[in-house]
């Protein structure tokens, strides 16, 4: 899986899931609908810079709060393809793997990104490149490849049944 | 060396012989819990999977809390659809007036049980460690995993003790215990972790009391708000718990990635101020700030014990002409309970709102939602930038005394003084 996507530069810690995708628009189910909301408590203008292929840089603990879902559903329909973090809040991560939204915790990355730079991923050679330098994606749980690569859960799943993680 | 508590139920619930943190393994549950918002999604991908059944009907139970009673047309109708859903699985349906909030009346109605894996589509899920079992909150997706297969991902989490010392005193709770939790580690200090809570203090807890520090674990980054099974937990579920369970507690020498003291004896009132709940101070700091609405009761505080607090403040007064109050029994058993013990009465003659058990407000849903610049005190577990309403509304986060005190003197004002 290679990834080249152009850097939307998102600045704060802790930005939590109500901000990314407020409370009121939980009972919306289809992504396309989802999109016209995400990032409605943070910044609206932002959605106006997502389209072809984005990488979302971000800050520490990003997602926190709650579960719902929609954060990452709506980001894979505006065309995020991968969020990097300096890190993540757990139930956020966990959503945008179960959904093949590629999250990467690199926090040099994060720190040396920049707005419309070009951010490429290479999965399987474990690497990122940003600006010419080069960084190894370390310590990523195999499951956690898979399942990106897959396409997602739903996808892993019917590659693994029933479900199982080799050790 | 030997195993935390959570280590051990993970190595009860996964195919491997040994367990650390950071392992990924897929973890069997013992039961599934989703709602009106993560249950209607998670039906969607399980048919992208193609799986007709749920694995064991017998272990999930749907809890239909957040838009409800429904707020408009969109909301009722995946209400109708769950339903719809569970009466042709024969799943276990709290349906609306039967139930409440999801994590209360699992836990008043004996489903969670020491030592076994609760998984939630709602991040409070977390709030079932107060009983002793891993219960952690999860996605749609990972849900749609559960009812499938009754396992998913789950990288184990490392361990952080709190050693809770001496008791609590006159006006404060459990809300107290874990905002002084999260005001040291930080919203983010809890990551890959559980917070496992022990020591004299941790055992002179109530249930209720328990159920607050647990519920806002997850504000700490946590996966889980672990209090081991004690004899104040085999009380509780004496002729409540569905099943037999066997208590688990960490070994001595177990993998412990880092300690912290709180001195019940040393702990006041505390708030958090927006738009964070690691926003900690003490309550003395922010009195005079006037309030427009006190909202009392969902997940973490919407107990016995908190109507109690909140009705010793209101009882015989009225609510400030300035401020509204609304109050959310947690489940309709609650609901009857303060019924009959007349803390209804208190509510609706000191001109509070009394309703029906619901997400409500809480999470902006309805039901009491906050207008520009609004300020409310909450016994919620949330107060993010708009959480409650509009963006520059804000929500300062308390115990139930604080809460009915802030009702009653349209301020934040120390209960005592009332």
């Amino acid at each position: 899986m290679i990834v080249d996507a152009r850097i939307v530069r998102i600045h704060g810690d802790d930005i939590d899931t109500d901000v990314l995708y407020p409370g009121p628009f939980l009972d919306i189910e289809d992504p396309e609908l989802m999109k016209n909301h995400l990032f409605e408590g943070l910044d609206p203008a932002l959605r106006d810079r997502l389209g072809g292929d984005t990488a979302l840089v971000v800050d520490s603990n990003f997602g926190s709060g709650s579960s719902r879902e929609h954060v990452p559903r709506a980001m894979k329909a505006s065309g995020v393809k991968c969020v990097v973090a300096r890190s993540f809040a757990r139930i956020f991560y966990r959503n945008c793997i179960n959904l093949g939204l590629l999250a990467l915790a690199l926090p040099e990355v994060s720190e040396a990104a920049e707005d419309d730079q070009t951010l490429s991923i290479d999965l399987e050679r474990r690497i990122v490149t940003l600006d010419g330098v080069v960084t190894p994606l370390r310590g990523l749980h195999p499951f956690i490849v898979e399942a990106v690569a897959a396409g997602g859960f739903v996808e892993w799943s019917r590659a693994h049944p029933p479900a199982r993680i080799a050790r | 060396m030997g195993y935390t508590a959570t280590e051990k139920i993970v190595l009860d619930h996964a195919d491997v012989d040994d367990v650390a943190p950071g392992d990924v393994v897929m973890l069997r549950c013992d039961l599934v819990l989703t709602n009106d918002i993560s249950g209607p999604m998670a039906i969607k991908t399980l048919e992208r999977m193609g799986v007709e059944r749920v694995f064991d009907p017998t272990k999930v139970v749907v809890v239909p809390d957040h838009f409800v009673p429904a707020k408009d047309v969109r909301s009722a109708g995946l209400q109708r659809r769950l339903k719809d859903w569970c009466d042709a699985q024969g799943v276990v349906l709290y349906d609306q007036g039967r139930g409440g909030i999801e994590h209360a009346v699992l836990v008043e109605d004996g489903w969670v049980l020491p030592g076994t894996v609760i998984a939630g589509g709602d991040s409070h899920t977390c709030t079932h460690g107060a009983l002793g079992a891993f219960g952690t909150g999860l996605g749609s997706i990972d849900i749609a995993s559960c009812l499938a297969y009754g396992q998913f991902w789950q990288a184990v989490p490392g361990t952080i003790q709190v050693e809770l010392s001496g008791r609590l005193g006159p006006f404060t709770s459990g809300k107290d215990v874990i905002l002084a939790v999260i005001g040291e580690i930080g919203v983010a200090g809890g990551n890959d972790h559980v917070l496992e809570f022990v020591g004299e203090g941790a055992a002179a807890l109530t249930i209720d009391e328990r159920l607050a520090v647990a519920n806002m674990a997850v504000e700490a980054g946590s996966e889980n708000g672990l209090f081991p099974a004690d004899q104040t937990t085999t009380a509780y579920l004496e002729g409540r718990g569905r099943a037999g369970w066997t208590p688990v507690a960490s070994d001595g020498d177990a993998g412990v990635a880092h300690r912290l003291t709180v001195d019940l004896d040393r702990l006041a009132p505390l708030v958090a101020k927006p738009w964070s709940p690691g926003n900690i101070a003490p309550l003395a700091d922010v009195v005079g700030t006037p309030v427009d609405q006190v909202y009392i009761g969902n997940c973490s505080n919407g107990t016995i014990t908190d109507l109690r607090q909140a009705a010793s403040m209101l009882a015989g007064r009225k609510v400030n002409s300035r401020t509204r109050a609304i109050v959310v029994p947690a489940t309709q058993r609650i609901y009857a309970q303060a019924l009959a013990e007349g803390l209804l009465d208190v509510f609706v003659e000191a001109g509070a709102m009394v309703s029906t058990p619901t997400c409500g407000a809480c999470f902006g849903g309805s039901n009491g939602i906050l207008a520009e610049d609004e300020v409310a005190v909450a016994n919620t577990n949330r107060n993010f930038r708009g959480r409650m309403g509009a963006p520059t509304s804000g929500i300062y986060l308390a115990n139930s005394y604080v809460a009915g005190a802030a009702a009653v003197a349209g301020e934040i004002v120390d209960p005592g003084s009332l």
